[in-house]
């Protein structure tokens, strides 16, 4: 299973992410995402960052994750590329999160995009086989 | 399944979709109109099933697809019985068009050209992950949110005189500071003073052509001309805004069991805490983006103060193409006040309107319509035909056809600024991959897309302004 790919879309960007579970869907999100900016695999490990979410709803969760990501990304001046992610869910949904990563060093990281925001546009979770959550950015 | 109901108008009738309560209007020539992809006109549709919304739900000339209204969008909504939907506004609060013009000469300026946009470049700062050479505080961005382009007169950006030639003066009524998160805040305070990235840009240009002496006169514009375009918004401070108003509106619709087509439709009763809170946070974005181009059209005029000493270049206009706006409209003879959304709009308003700047009161609104890179952006005059036939709105650029997944395998940012090179203008971004997924090719013709404008009447062209040189994030 790979673990996302884009769709077409004349102003932003669309992605599906896939997963076993709603952890490796989340992460894989999170790798879309991210991919979408920047090569990943030129981020180095250097950082962590921890995120603990909860929401009543799965769809809830994953938008306000992904937004958390973005949050991050301008706030801290930093990229990321290594998602570790537990899910629990109760009476809700709970995430836990420890995110890899560095700090922004223009000269060697080289953006295609800068992501504004997750839009809730054909925001969809669905399970078949497999997890699979479509999002569209807004760049 | 669309109709053509005139020259320029086609109309997507009710049933095109479920649920819609009014028609789309979709104002576009038959060779645009084939440049609309199916999902454009679908959002049209979908925008006509929110609740209390009037006559029409409208696209403009440059639509394309957008992320739940189209880009391009208008929609009004009954202050009775209508909604609010931050989807209607964009992430990007009031991202809009300021145009300075000059008393310089391109003949004078041109030598120039390269110097001016580099030292631009450094003097405004764009991109990814930049921040502004300005440090407010948390005091500072409040007064932002509240007042706007006036704090930042008062704090020494630009002057009074240019005010009065900003849309809402600058500084739109309504803020509601504490509806602003701590998260937005956070964001928003390095990027006071920053451009931003993707299409947002800064370019120096050369009037080229003037087709309305008249006007172009009275908005001081003259053949040969040095101006000044600014494109941006409001940030992360707008992105972070809406963000958070949209997670607990899309909530909101289960409340008041509004059905919505997709969920970035999501909206609340104009009157509902929901929307009040939204509206009130939307409006504090909208000021902190007056501000923000108030900032770096002061920096600008500092950059060319310091190689012509004799520079002045004056606000003519300051128009939001993504906000919602409490407006009064004529409906079957009776002025009604109408929750107006725009999203890839600008307002065009024709003479005698109270919120037309003073000194064009009688002539119109001023309209900025802004072409990409290698292509003329235009100067129009709103019109009574605005007014009757889009709620006072034209379209706000010549509107995406590619991509930019699809612009980067076809294009190389090295090719397109070669290409620009050779038409004599200068780019200056901070990586070149970003040139790509903005060339000229991506776009519509802008030159095209005015023309509908003013063939329908909605505005009226006044002058053509062409590149010399762009800095971009």
């Amino acid at each position: 299973m790979k673990p996302f790919d884009y769709l077409e879309h004349t102003a932003d960007i669309k992605f599906r992410a896939y997963g076993e579970n709603v952890a490796e869907m989340l992460n894989n999100a999170a790798l879309a995402l991210f991919n979408a900016m920047i090569d990943t695999s030129t981020v180095q490990i250097i950082d962590t960052w921890k995120v603990n979410l909860s929401a009543t709803e799965l769809e809830q969760l994953a938008y306000n994750w992904l937004s958390e990501l973005v949050f991050l990304f301008e706030t801290e001046f930093a990229i990321f590329s290594k998602f570790n992610i537990k899910i629990e869910q109760n009476k809700e949904w709970k995430l836990e999160a420890q995110i890899g990563g560095e700090k922004i060093d223009i000269k060697r990281h080289t953006f295609d995009n800068e992501v504004k925001a997750i839009t809730l546009h054909e925001f969809i979770i669905k399970k078949n086989d497999f997890w699979c959550i479509q999002v569209v950015l807004d760049v | 399944m669309i109709n053509k109901v005139d020259n320029n108008v086609y109309e997507v009738p009710i049933g095109y979709r479920p649920g819609m309560r009014v028609p789309g209007r979709i104002f576009v020539s038959e060779e645009l109109l084939k440049m609309v992809e199916p999902g454009t006109i679908d959002q049209v549709a979908n925008v006509a099933t929110l609740p209390g919304i009037v006559k029409y739900s409208m696209a403009l000339p440059d639509a394309h697809l957008g992320y739940g209204f189209p880009i391009g969008g208008v929609a009004a909504f009954h202050e009775n019985g209508g909604i609010i939907s931050p989807g209607g506004v964009g992430f990007d609060i009031n991202c809009g068009v300021r145009l300075l013009y000059s008393n310089l000469e391109a003949r004078s300026v041109q030598p120039l050209i390269s110097t001016l946009i580099d030292d631009l470049f450094q003097a405004v700062p764009s991109g990814v992950g930049a921040t502004s050479r300005l440090h407010v505080s948390d005091h500072e961005l409040t007064e932002t949110f509240i007042h706007g382009a006036k704090w930042a007169v008062e704090q020494g950006y630009g002057v009074e005189a240019d005010i009065e030639h900003c849309e809402e003066n600058g500084s739109m009524a309504g803020a509601d500071p504490a509806q602003v998160s701590i998260k937005a805040r956070k964001r928003g305070r390095p990027q006071l003073g920053t451009l931003g990235s993707g299409n947002h840009f800064l370019e120096i240009q050369k009037v080229e052509e003037i087709f309305d002496q008249t006007i172009a006169k009275r908005f001081g514009l003259f053949k040969g001309q040095i101006t000044v375009m600014i494109h941006c918004g409001s940030r992360g401070a707008g992105h972070q805004i809406c963000t958070d108003h949209l997670e607990v509106i899309s909530r909101a619709v289960h409340k008041y069991k509004i059905d919505i087509p997709d969920k970035q439709l999501s909206c609340a009763p104009i009157g509902s805490p929901e929307a009040k809170n939204y509206f009130g946070a939307m409006v504090c974005a909208a000021n902190y983006a007056w501000s923000n181009r108030h900032i770096i059209a002061h920096w600008t005029r500092e950059v060319f103060e310091k190689y012509f000493n004799y520079a002045k270049l004056d606000l003519l206009y300051d128009v939001a193409h993504n906000v919602a706006k409490i407006e009064e409209h004529k409906l079957n003879d009776k002025l009604e006040r109408l929750y107006v959304h725009r999203k890839g709009a600008t307002r065009a308003f024709g003479p005698g309107r109270i919120e037309v700047p003073a000194a064009y009161r009688d002539l119109g609104q001023p309209v900025l319509i802004p072409g990409s890179m290698g292509t003329p952006s235009y100067v129009l005059c709103g019109s009574d035909k605005a007014l009757e036939l889009t709620f006072g709105s034209a379209c706000h650029g010549a509107g995406r056809i590619m991509s930019r997944t699809r612009a980067k395998k076809t294009y190389t940012g090295q090719d397109v600024k070669a290409a620009l090179s050779g038409k004599g203008i200068k780019v200056k971004a901070t990586h070149p991959a970003m040139l790509a997924e903005e060339a000229p090719q991506v776009y519509k013709p802008s030159d095209k897309v005015v023309e509908v404008v003013h063939n329908l009447g909605i505005a009226t062209k006044v002058a053509k302004l062409v590149p010399l040189g762009v800095s971009k994030g």
